[in-house]
């Protein structure tokens, strides 16, 4: 099976000609630091997708234990003009990651918007807040049984909020 | 609201030659860590409220905690900033965001495809078109469609003249934060022209949903050729013009020079693209670096600047503006004839008139405004360089007409992350040009 900074490399083929690697979540923050010391100095994205309610196959591939939770991170790489999509599976029980704030401070605002959507801790986070969401908020609204249709609008003033 | 005990008053703070971030105030600035450093204040509110509660009438050498907006005139919609001052000079600050956030990439999970573009093309509504454009790049990814030629360079077109509309707005709030509000009046004056030529195309002046997957809504209305030309014509001048008004005029020059500096190491480390990074001396364009539509085929300069301050990120917009109207007077000679969309029957639907005299035009009306299009499993990420850098859009589809999950990078929420190293010890005024120098676009930043 074919290898990239330790981690297992997608599929067969890339995703529509970006490199797709799958690490492991104890091996996360080892796969992203080889990754940045490779030259990937940018963390151009990162967010979660819930596959809860998924009906397809994922193609994911081999030894790679499906999780509810992945966490998705693009990297960029301005000398190689290249890109790296980094997926890694979180188990629903324990949702967490370990921070990428240390390589890439600019993951700050990203991990604190997955935190708030998908409940997922990061580990080392300078500041793991909700950042859309008021802080009092309860649950996270991306995930797939967080229903869309029952917050009623909320009204300071009003007595029976929520 | 003054803050005692907690926040430590910091000295000027120096620039940390290992990490190249700025130093923050912090006590025993020799051991401490980068976190410790940080020009982010990162206090909760209910911190912020118990610090409410201590006494006003701070003394000289106290700090106070402000908050600038939701609703303040200069933070373009509801950008809310706490701020930690020191008299009158901003050490740390904390941007606040979520007012507008109305869950779209929810909503996004409960629309087709063909219906995601309204969706999308509200997030940054100063440029929607860049918008649609990253979704529908995504869409056909997945999809493996091709577009034809024409609708490529009608796309190219729109966006190009939509950078522009979107520049033009810039440079409107930025005169206004600054106090040159005739900038205002004649920024808004030229957008105007734009968005007329807009809803000549699309039949609306902003959350067109013109780009769709497969191609655009309509074609190019008959005298096209004309209205772009007059619109390049009408704007060119105005800008010889705003380069009089602002560009060499010392007021101008003084309040942006020097002020909001970054440097290219500190800009990629925070994940800022477009103007923030070309102003820091980087020169990334996506429309040069990784090009996609027929970006490859025009001739532009990408617009750098070397001090990476306010004066840089104004000038690389101006700038920016003639190299995109350069563009559009290219595509204007480059546009072929052919279709606007794709004939793929599955994903486009069947013109009008082809309704009443077929039944497999009907059926498949009928299933695409219903049902819609099935995208095949898989997932895709497509970016483009909006006016304010990396657009992307991520889909996951589960093979369904509706994508299981859309989410969409915005430049203007990695941008802010930028606000408080930019702001970090200076003044408030000075945070003023900053804010607008960022160019954030809070439908965008909040989703």
């Amino acid at each position: 099976m074919a290898e990239r900074y330790g981690a297992p490399v997608g599929a067969d083929r890339p995703s529509r000609g970006q490199a797709v690697i799958h690490p492991s979540p104890s091996r996360w923050l080892d796969v992203a630091a080889a990754a940045r010391a490779d030259g990937f100095d940018q963390l151009i994205d990162l967010t979660a997708v819930d596959y809860l309610t998924y009906g397809a196959d994922r193609s994911l591939p081999e030894g790679v234990q499906p999780e509810r939770f992945e966490v998705v991170a693009g990297l960029m790489s301005h000398e190689r003009l290249e890109r790296l999509r980094m997926r890694v599976q979180v188990p629903a029980d324990d949702p967490a990651l370990p921070t990428l704030f240390d390589l890439w401070p600019g993951s700050e605002s990203l991990e604190r918007e997955v935190y708030d959507m998908f409940g997922i801790a990061f580990e080392g986070h300078p500041d793991l807040s909700r950042i859309l969401m008021p802080e009092d908020w309860p649950g996270h609204p991306l995930r797939k049984d967080y229903d869309s249709g029952r917050i009623p609008v909320q009204f300071k003033a009003a007595s029976n909020v929520r | 609201m003054s803050i005692t005990g907690t926040v430590p008053a910091g000295e000027a703070s120096p620039e940390s030659a290992e990490t190249g971030m700025p130093a923050g105030p912090a006590a025993g600035a020799d051991r401490v860590s980068r976190r410790e450093r940080s020009a982010v204040l990162r206090m909760s509110e209910a911190e912020a409220a118990e610090i409410g509660g201590d006494p006003d009438d701070p003394g000289d050498d106290e700090l106070v905690l402000l908050n600038m907006g939701p609703s303040h005139p200069s933070t373009h919609g509801v950008l809310r900033l706490m701020l930690e001052l020191s008299g009158e000079t901003v050490l740390r600050s904390k941007p606040v965001i979520g007012y507008l956030h109305t869950g779209m990439e929810k909503t996004g999970e409960n629309l087709t495809y063909l219906q995601g573009g309204t969706n999308v093309t509200r997030m940054d509504y100063a440029s929607p078109l860049f918008n649609e454009l990253a979704f529908s790049l995504a869409t056909e990814q997945l999809l493996g469609i091709d577009v034809p030629e024409r609708a490529t360079w009608i796309r190219m077109l729109m966006c190009e003249l939509n950078r522009v509309s979107s520049h033009l707005l810039f440079m409107a709030t930025n005169g206004m934060d600054l106090g040159a509000v005739s900038m205002m009046i004649y920024g808004w004056r030229e957008r105007e022209e734009v968005l007329r030529f807009f809803e000549k195309v699309t039949g609306l002046r902003m959350n067109h949903n013109y780009i769709r997957p497969g191609g655009v809504a309509a074609d190019l209305p008959a005298g096209w050729r004309t209205d772009v030309s007059e619109l390049i014509e009408l704007i060119e001048p105005r800008l010889d013009e705003y380069d009089t008004l602002l560009t060499g005029q010392p007021i101008w020059r003084e309040r942006l020079q020097g002020v909001g500096v970054i440097s290219a190491a500190e800009a990629v480390a925070l994940g800022a693209t477009g103007p923030i990074l070309r102003g820091a001396g980087m020169a990334w364009d996506l429309r040069r670096d990784e090009p996609y539509l027929f970006y490859d085929q025009v001739d532009f300069d990408v617009i750098v600047g070397t001090h990476g301050d306010c004066y840089d990120r104004y000038a690389i917009r101006l700038n920016e503006i003639r190299e995109s109207l350069r563009i559009v007077s290219q595509i204007i000679d480059a546009m072929p004839s052919g279709d606007y969309r794709t004939q793929d029957k599955k994903v486009t639907p069947p013109p009008r008139a082809r309704i009443d005299e077929s039944m497999e035009a009907l059926i498949h009306h009928f299933k695409i405004f219903t049902e819609g299009f099935k995208v095949p499993p898989g997932e895709a990420y497509a970016a483009v360089e909006s006016p304010r850098g990396e657009l992307g859009v991520y889909l996951v589809s589960d093979g369904t007409s509706v994508p299981y999950r859309v989410h969409v990078r915005a430049p203007s929420f990695v941008n802010l992350q930028t606000l408080p190293h930019l702001m970090q010890d200076g003044l408030i005024a000075d945070g003023v040009a900053i804010i607008s120098s960022v160019d954030p676009i809070m439908g965008e930043v909040d989703r």
